[in-house]
């Protein structure tokens, strides 16, 4: 009989956790050689390599096998997940590996959210680390719940058993402490070999198997959710008469016949055919990709959710959840991000960090932003409402990640924790009139001019010029000063980069505002990051919203300096001072670029009434 | 978090929801279709993904135009079936220059007619996915590469700027011009691989099979004469042994492996005793050490 050949043969993913110290790089090698992985060319070059590092020895250095990548660390190149592959005559396995201590929070995050055990490693003689509770934490917070506790040396502490004992049990508390899991634990002596593949005759006080047997028996939860749940991926339409929605079922399992719901929303439907390439099913059960037909015509589409219509999933647009930053930039907070969870992308925004926690005490602290791997807890506000699940019960539809917009970097994953009661009690009123109905009874186009520049560039010399103007043309106009705003509605923000975003947020959503009015909007805000100005353009309909980049070198600005401004920055009386210590992002492609020194007032007060009046030149 | 099903499910499931959202998140996806057996797995994988549609992503294969004859004679029944349509492109700037393995070297051939010729035809068809079957246990640099790698705009693979990967959240958004990398196989084991064409009665090339065929000994390796452009240095003499070969890729640069093992149930058999890794029959990876880290960064597979 071949190896891996019988349809009972499972996979099982685990993650090990633990430095090169506590003998993880030898506990790995020590595994794939007892369960005879390691091709001879391997074996070969492993004696080769082990008499180059121990020349008096004959042993072989199980740990040169996957400390190859300490090589490749100090050419300088990136290592941060590693995947091994291996195998047993019971089972498949697939080891993340994360070897570097940089970085380490992101690294093991990723590698852990692939794996459904985690096995840590403990040196018997110094027993537990604060890394030991930092890694259990962060295999917690992906919601890994089975760990096998490795303690490892243990014929260097001549096999005892009390030091053995004492260690699982300070780990048990541990464990407690962080959260229900089951824990597993055995001694082992990684360089000897003892209970690594085979059970050790140097402990006979264990009774309990040795880590490949552990490994390839213990039972792993088939799924966390019960209720059937599938995102749907991509709709398969070959034809005009066949009409199926393809995914992968994440939670519970669905018959034909079954009635779901298509979610965002409440239309129902049956399951007429659970379709594969190995002919039609009656059952599909988590984990299988399938594609499913409906006994009726229904309007979904890629990211919404197919679930069980008696026990749909729950849906809100406002979340408490665990977050990892994982970006070089910080979190700030109101900026948007995209959030993609199941299959399904929407706009998000942090509202507010509720605390940060240490990931090697766990103690809550009080932060404004989150940098490159902290841990946060916070609260999301989505641009709309989607169907859920909390982490803990369903990691595909409770665990996200959100993606930068402009640079298109993953910068943060997310466990959803629960929904913040608000979103649901909050409704859209519906009104009556519109905004259509208000720009008409004004008889303009309603727009929002954004006009983004250095201090002293003459966005609001401009602004002012073009209001006249506009007036004059008989235009119903407000224009919004970013200085004046900052002596009322956002009298409560400074100049760091956090509360630059929340000013920006909230001139953008006043101007909204005013455009639902009907108005014609002129705001006057430096506002010097893409990211916000991408955010105010995305509140307004195609063609409402025109970027006007004032566009003045800065050593023109500081020379003119209207406020005395540029020379308290440069003596440091002011700090964050865009383009002096804060930066300023120029805009790609504005729809109005005015080069200042090139134009005079006039001509740029007509561009801008050519660009949202066309034809009113008169 | 699976265990319901046999391992080959999981990893079937998986590699159908990668293909999946390929189709579903880019604009122009196109599979590189290299006539082996990774690839004749992901073809499979890709019926099934779309079944019964036909499979919205096509299939392209680079010929280098140093491929053994019977891998194009099996590319071209491929391409008859059309399911999906299969384009073939080749480098003519480096076929009017002559580049040959033998005169040019493992290394210049393999830049010129696979990795350049590669880039050209992405951006020739503006393809902003391209899908291949490379596997994660099949060599030390990709370990640790991702499913869904990013490419810039000159197709390199950045180390440093590859994105966390998460659960099954591919994030797979690009700019203009970037491109992304999938490979559906990454968990996939050399095993896996040939358990699964076994179940699933997947056709190869025979070329993997044992038969006796024409071979030169050469630094080690057994090269095998597929035509007359073989230059014999001195010495050297064509001897018939009873050969197969664990990887396919040009004839002059893969070798092959003594076996007498001439159907798929003897392959297994003989992979599960002798143990020798995989790619140790490729030429082009001992060229130089580190070569498929330097390689990829250069925008090779």
């Amino acid at each position: 009989m071949t190896r891996n050949e019988s349809s009972t043969h499972t996979l099982l993913r685990f993650i090990t956790c633990g430095s090169v110290d506590d003998g993880k790089s030898t506990l790995l090698g020590r595994l794939l050689y007892d369960a005879g992985m390691l091709s001879d060319d391997q074996i070969e070059a492993l004696q080769r390599d082990s008499r180059v590092a121990h020349p008096e020895g004959e042993a072989l250095d199980f740990s040169l096998l996957t400390d190859g990548l300490d090589a490749e660390r100090q050419q300088g190149i990136t290592i941060d997940v590693a995947y091994r592959y291996f195998h047993s005559s019971r089972r498949s396995f697939v080891v993340a590996d994360c070897p570097g201590h940089e970085q380490y929070t992101r690294n093991m995050a990723t590698g852990a959210s692939h794996a459904d055990l985690a096995v840590v490693l403990v040196d018997a003689r110094k027993g537990l680390l604060a890394q030991t509770r930092r890694h259990t934490y962060i295999c917690t917070l992906l919601g890994i719940r089975k760990i096998i506790l490795a303690v490892n040396k243990m014929d260097l502490v001549d096999y005892r058993q009390d030091i053995y004992t004492s260690i699982c049990s300070a780990y048990e508390s541990l464990a407690e402490q962080l959260g229900t899991m089951e824990v597993h634990a055995l001694p082992v002596a990684a360089l000897r070999g003892d209970n690594v593949g085979m059970r050790s005759e140097n402990m006979p006080w264990y009774n309990g198997a040795a880590l490949l047997e552990l490994l390839e028996t213990i039972d792993v939860p088939l799924s966390l959710g019960v209720d059937f749940r599938m995102p749907v991926q991509w709709v398969n339409r070959p034809d005009p008469s066949f009409r199926g929605y393809a995914g992968t079922v994440c939670g519970g399992s669905v018959r034909v016949g079954d009635e779901i719901m298509v979610q965002p929303g409440n239309q129902r439907a049956c399951v007429a055919r659970i379709v594969t390439a190995d002919g039609d099913l009656q059952l599909a059960s988590f984990g299988q990709a399938v594609t499913l037909t409906l006994d009726r015509e229904i309007d979904a589409s890629r990211g919404d959710l197919l679930a069980d219509a008696v026990r749909p999933a729950p849906e809100a647009d406002q979340f408490a959840a665990h977050m990892i930053w994982m970006g070089d930039e910080p979190l700030l907070p109101n900026r948007g991000y995209w959030m993609k969870i199941g299959t399904r992308t929407v706009n998000a925004r942090i509202t507010h960090i509720k605390h940060k926690v240490d990931v090697n005490t766990q103690a809550k602290l009080a932060a404004l932003r989150l940098e490159l791997n902290e841990v946060g807890y916070c609260n999301l506000d989505l641009d709309q409402s989607i169907a859920f699940e909390v982490y803990a019960t369903n990691p595909t539809l409770g665990g996200f990640i959100l993606i930068d917009r402009l640079s298109h970097a993953t910068v943060a994953c997310g466990m959803l924790d629960f929904a913040l009661r608000r979103a649901t009690n909050v409704h859209w009123q519906h009104l009556d009139v519109d905004k259509r109905m208000r720009a008409q009874s004004k008889g303009q186009q309603p727009h929002c001019l954004w006009f983004t520049g250095l201090s002293g560039a003459g966005k609001s010399t401009v602004a002012n010029l073009l209001e006249r103007r506009l007036g004059s043309l008989g235009c119903h106009t407000y224009l919004l000063d970013g200085d004046n705003l900052r002596h009322g509605l956002n009298r409560d923000l400074g100049f760091t980069p956090e509360a630059r975003v929340e000013n920006v947020r909230r001139v953008a959503e006043v101007a909204h505002l005013m455009v639902d009015a009907g108005l014609v909007v002129l705001v006057c805000v430096i506002s010097p990051y893409r990211s916000e100005r991408e955010f105010a353009r995305s509140l307004f309909a195609e063609g409402e919203f025109v970027e006007v980049f004032v566009d003045t070198p800065l050593e023109e600005c500081e020379r003119r300096d209207p406020k005395g401004l540029y020379r308290k920055a440069r003596a440091g009386e002011i700090g964050n001072f865009t383009g002096i210590d804060s930066p300023y992002e120029r805009p790609d492609s504005p729809e109005v670029h005015l080069q200042t020194q090139a134009m005079s007032p006039d001509a740029m007060v007509e561009k801008l009434v050519a660009q949202i009046l066309p034809g009113s030149r008169q | 978090m699976n265990t319901l099903f046999s391992h080959l499910d999981s990893l079937e499931a998986e590699s159908i929801n990668v293909l999946r959202e390929v189709a579903a998140c880019f604009q122009r996806p196109v599979m590189l279709y290299s006539i082996g057996k990774d690839s004749s797995v992901l073809l499979h994988l890709l019926r099934k993904a779309f079944h019964p549609a036909r499979s919205p992503i096509p299939l392209l294969h680079v010929d280098t135009t140093w491929k053994f004859r019977e891998m194009i004679a099996f590319r071209d029944q491929i391409a008859a079936a059309a399911d999906p349509p299969l384009m073939v492109y080749i480098n003519e700037d480096g076929v009017r220059r002559g580049i040959s393995p033998f005169v040019h070297g493992a290394a210049v051939h393999t830049d010129v007619m696979k990795t350049v010729a590669l880039k050209q035809a992405l951006d020739k068809y503006g393809f902003d996915a391209a899908i291949g079957g490379a596997r994660r246990d099949e060599e030390k640099s990709r370990a640790k590469e991702r499913v869904f790698s990013f490419r810039n705009t000159q197709h390199r693979w950045d180390p440093k700027r590859q994105r966390p990967e998460l659960w099954s959240l591919y994030n797979t958004h690009v700019h203009k011009g970037e491109s992304m990398r999938v490979f559906p196989l990454s968990n996939w084991t050399e095993m896996d691989v040939w358990q699964y064409i076994k179940r699933e009665h997947i056709p190869l090339v025979s070329l993997y099979f044992a038969k006796s065929r024409p071979v030169v000994a050469r630094d080690g390796a057994l090269i095998m004469v597929d035509d007359d452009r073989f230059v014999l240095r001195d010495g050297e003499r064509i001897e018939q042994r009873m050969v197969r070969f664990r990887t396919l890729g040009c004839y002059p640069l893969t070798g092959a492996v003594e076996s007498t093992a001439s159907n798929i149930d003897e392959v297994i058999e003989e992979m599960t005793r002798s143990k020798s890794s995989e790619r140790q029959g490729r030429v082009i990876d001992q060229d130089v050490s580190a070569s498929m880290e330097r390689k990829k960064q250069e925008g090779y597979f």
